[in-house]
């Protein structure tokens, strides 16, 4: 048992921290959110240039190889930084099924293009209705002899604004709920018969809803084999949902560090707000918050590096206990700075509100505490 | 003991909801909603409570109240809420125009009163410094002696809607003598006196309602002092006795818990209604459960006060219950809308992004933050019935 980073790592973490610092300060990050793409590519390209985008495609498509150790680094120092450029959608979604389950064309056309920071794209999973459920899938592709088309809706697709391809889940079988009959299909977002309407939201990132009006599609848009994407979707959202739960945990240590530093600065009745007991125990249990989501995420990446049986529970209680703590801990946050928490200008307003968009991303604490419950909890196996 | 409602009192429901339903309609509702037109909206709705005689329930009869029954206010209250009606702009209504019928001269009763009762005057608080936040008496705001005149230098922080308002009603440091509390007067300042400045500050909600004012040699004329030199914190706390009224929010909280019920039975997840998720009932029942002590909490404090009895720390436990159960109706609310929370958009109608409750949860949900913080922190309210009614030192 080892919980100690790797050389590599440990420099990974500090490149990052020290582009934070020196060249993704607030301000700048303030002036990329009131930008019309809510994302600078300029920051793309050097993340391109430091090696950040290669980090989770293999070796032979030009990767770097790493795993989800180092996914999960990269999403805390990101987290840290409330990075909006689309690292999620374009490297880990998009980039993540491409290189799970593309053919040797879609590989070695996209993946190269993904590393270069050529290519921004973007997973179209939700619909109006779908709620958290990765598997209520009503968008609907025919086939036919010379590939198929496509019909139906994607809501709130992130990155959606400025992504050229998309990776649709579309049902080619089944019912609403069925788990089976899904696949992935690759679109282009200019395609014919493709409307977008995009929005902000209030963590900044610039989302779409897709309208998709009989959209021909080659038979080479299909990924995956077809009516088995569910299968895809889950294991590629498993491994976001962890890497977003270490954005959740650099997000995190940043609203306890900050907080913790105001109290001891901001005096009230001639003493430093810090030294009265009631938020002094308060920051002790946003301490152990953090600590805990710390162990569950590490559990967590373990669990995926090696590929152990009980990662879907795990996830679960992982995307569970960031939703639960990360209320807790952006409440105090907010509390704790009195009316400072509740503007605008400093960062702690924005932190928060990126712990919230985590939240409903892939699903929120009684979304998977539900889940975890079916799975834990069966009457009828424990019989 | 007896919580049914007379005869009398059925009636006079009758009567409340009849106003409401006729009174407050679609095109002033939409006119709310908009930031651009909220100031006129608030004025124009209260003109028309004042059009009814029903402006100032609170006010005793000689200076515009109502002289209803406790239970008629609670009615009040209550079919106001259910009628999705926000309560009137608090500042000049239930703030200042108790304290100057209380403790005003003659001058100043005819002067003002009416003209808060008409919404003549758009009224903002004074109150918080950037240095004096929880610790209010350490404020440090000056007004000094100067003939007929004081002049005002210093800032006041968080102050809402300062951006409307004709006057503010300050709390200004007079004496640096003996205790802090000994030393503060209450002052009315017209905003438009030279020397004001209003600075917008941007809330968590990306909304315009709080401001920093800066006060830089403003002259105020003695007659706009309230009572005597340096009583003013005196005034101020008897103040907080007027805002006791509804200050849990119960009606609106109890409506507002209804309204999600009802969403969340549209809301399906998997196949099956977010009502029907057992971690969700738990969560609505949690809030239900305490909400129907709250309510009566909240009647046994105006009865004790109807029949005479000084309200004291009930107030503090009212604030605290009240603004937990108001944050966790609108977390249930986030939770409802799902990804929907995060739009930010107004160009598009909700009906093009596919939700149309998501937007206001949010706002709601953020600024609503803000309601264990203001008005004394709720660290603050515990730290007042630990000594006023537990007797801890
Ligand atoms: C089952 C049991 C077994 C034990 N076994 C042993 C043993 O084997 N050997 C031994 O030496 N002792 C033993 N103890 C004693 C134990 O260590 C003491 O009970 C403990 O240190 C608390 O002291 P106290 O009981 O005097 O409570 P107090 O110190 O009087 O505390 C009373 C309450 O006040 C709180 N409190 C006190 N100070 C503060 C503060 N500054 N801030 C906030 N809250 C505060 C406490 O947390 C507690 O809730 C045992 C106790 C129990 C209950
Ligand atoms: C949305 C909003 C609207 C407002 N509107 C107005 C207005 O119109 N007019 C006006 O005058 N003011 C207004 N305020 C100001 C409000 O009254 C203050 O924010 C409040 O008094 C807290 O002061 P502070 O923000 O300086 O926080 P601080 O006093 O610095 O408090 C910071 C934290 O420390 C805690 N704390 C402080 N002292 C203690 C203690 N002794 N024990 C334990 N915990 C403690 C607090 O509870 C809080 O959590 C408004 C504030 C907000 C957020």
């Amino acid at each position: 048992m080892n919980f100690d980073f790797t050389e590599e790592q440990v420099m990974l973490r500090e490149s990052i921290t020290r582009f934070i610092q020196e060249d993704y300060k607030f301000d700048e990050r303030r002036r990329i959110s009131k930008s019309s793409s809510g994302i600078d590519k300029e920051v793309w390209k050097t993340f391109a240039q430091l090696g950040w985008l290669s980090i989770p495609f293999s070796e032979n498509s030009g990767g770097f190889g790493g795993g989800p150790v180092d996914v999960s680094v990269i999403m805390e120092e990101f987290g840290k930084g409330l990075v909006l450029e689309p690292y999620l959608p374009t490297v880990l979604l998009f980039g993540g099924l491409i290189n799970s389950a593309g053919n040797e064309e879609q590989c070695s056309d996209l993946l190269p293009k993904i590393i270069e920071g050529d290519l921004f794209g973007a997973f179209a999973y939700l619909e109006r209705q779908s709620r958290y459920e990765l598997t209520d899938v009503m968008t609907k592709v025919e086939s036919h002899s010379e590939g198929f088309i496509l019909d139906g809706e994607k809501v709130v697709v992130l990155n959606g604004l400025n992504a050229s391809k998309l990776i649709v889940s579309a049902r080619t079988s089944g019912d609403q709920f069925d788990r089976e009959g899904i696949s992935l299909f690759l679109v282009s977002a200019d395609a014919d018969g493709v409307d977008r309407v995009s929005y902000q939201m209030m963590d900044g990132q610039m989302v779409s809803n897709f309208r998709f009006n009989n959209v021909s599609l080659g038979t080479n848009s299909l990924i995956g084999s077809l009516g088995e994407g569910s299968e895809l979707i889950e294991r590629v959202v498993r491994e976001a949902t962890v890497a977003i739960s270490a954005e959740a945990l650099g997000i995190m240590g940043e609203l306890n560090r900050k907080t913790l530093e105001y109290s001891k600065t901001r005096k009230q009745f001639g003493s430093a707000i810090g030294s009265f007991q009631v938020l002094q125990h308060r920051m002790v249990d946003t301490f152990m918050a953090y600590e805990q989501v710390k162990s569950l995420l590490y559990r967590a990446v373990c669990g995926l590096a090696e590929d152990s049986d009980d990662m879907e529970c795990i996830v679960h209680a992982l995307k569970a206990l960031v939703g639960k703590m990360g209320k807790q801990i952006f409440g105090e946050a907010i509390q704790i700075h009195g009316g400072m928490g509740i503007t605008d200008e400093l960062d702690i307003g924005h932190y928060a509100k990126r712990l919230m968009m985590i939240n409903t991303t892939f699903g929120g604490e009684d979304y998977h505490q539900e889940k975890f419950n079916n799975l834990r909890y069966d009457y009828h196996s424990l019989a | 003991m007896d919580t049914s409602f007379s005869e009398a009192d059925l009636l006079f429901r009758d009567e409340v909801k009849n106003f409401f339903s006729s009174a407050y309609d679609a095109s002033l509702q939409k006119q709310f909603e908009s930031f651009n037109t909220y100031k006129d909206a608030v004025i124009e709705w209260q003109k028309r409570l004042y059009k009814q005689g029903w402006i100032a329930p609170n006010w005793p009869v000689k200076y515009g109240g109502t002289g209803w029954s406790s239970t008629q206010k609670f009615i009040f209250e209550d079919e106001r809420a259910s009628a999705g009606i926000r309560e009137v702009m608090p500042f000049g209504l239930g703030m200042v125009g108790p304290v100057i019928y209380t403790f005003g001269n003659e001058k100043q009763k005819e002067h003002f009163l009416p003209r808060i009762l008409k919404s003549e005057d758009w009224w903002c608080q004074g109150y918080s410094e950037p240095g004096s936040g929880s610790d209010l008496a350490s404020l440090k705001t000056r007004a000094e002696d100067d003939g007929d005149h004081y002049v005002v230098n210093g800032s006041k922080i968080w102050t809402s809607f300062a951006q409307y308002a004709d006057w503010i009603f300050c709390l200004v440091r007079t004496s640096t003598e003996g205790k802090k509390q000994a030393g503060i007067s209450f002052l009315l300042i017209d905003m438009r006196t030279d020397g004001i400045k209003v600075n917008p500050i941007i809330s968590i909600d990306n909304h315009h309602s709080l401001n920093e004012v800066e006060f830089v040699d403003v002259r105020v004329p003695k007659e706009n002092l309230i009572g005597e030199e340096n009583k003013g914190w005196t005034y101020a706390k008897s103040l907080l006795a007027h805002e006791r009224t509804g200050i849990a929010g119960v009606a609106d909280t109890k409506r507002a818990l209804f309204n999600a019920q009802e969403l969340a039975r549209r809301e399906i997840n998997g196949g099956k209604a977010l009502l029907e998720n057992p971690l969700f009932q738990k969560r609505l029942s949690d809030i239900e459960i305490e909400l129907l002590a709250l309510e009566f909490t909240e009647l046994r404090v105006l009865a004790s006060v109807a029949s005479g009895g000084a309200p004291g720390a009930e107030s503090s436990l009212l604030k605290i219950k009240g603004t937990e159960m108001q944050q966790a109706v609108q977390e249930i609310m986030m939770e409802i809308a799902a990804h929907y929370q995060g739009v930010l958009d107004t160009e598009h109608s909700s009906e093009v992004i596919g939700h149309e409750f998501g937007s206001s949860a949010r706002r709601a949900y953020l600024y609503g933050r803000a309601a264990t913080i203001y008005g004394g922190s709720n660290e603050i309210q515990k730290n007042v019935i630990a000594k006023a009614v537990l007797g801890l030192e």
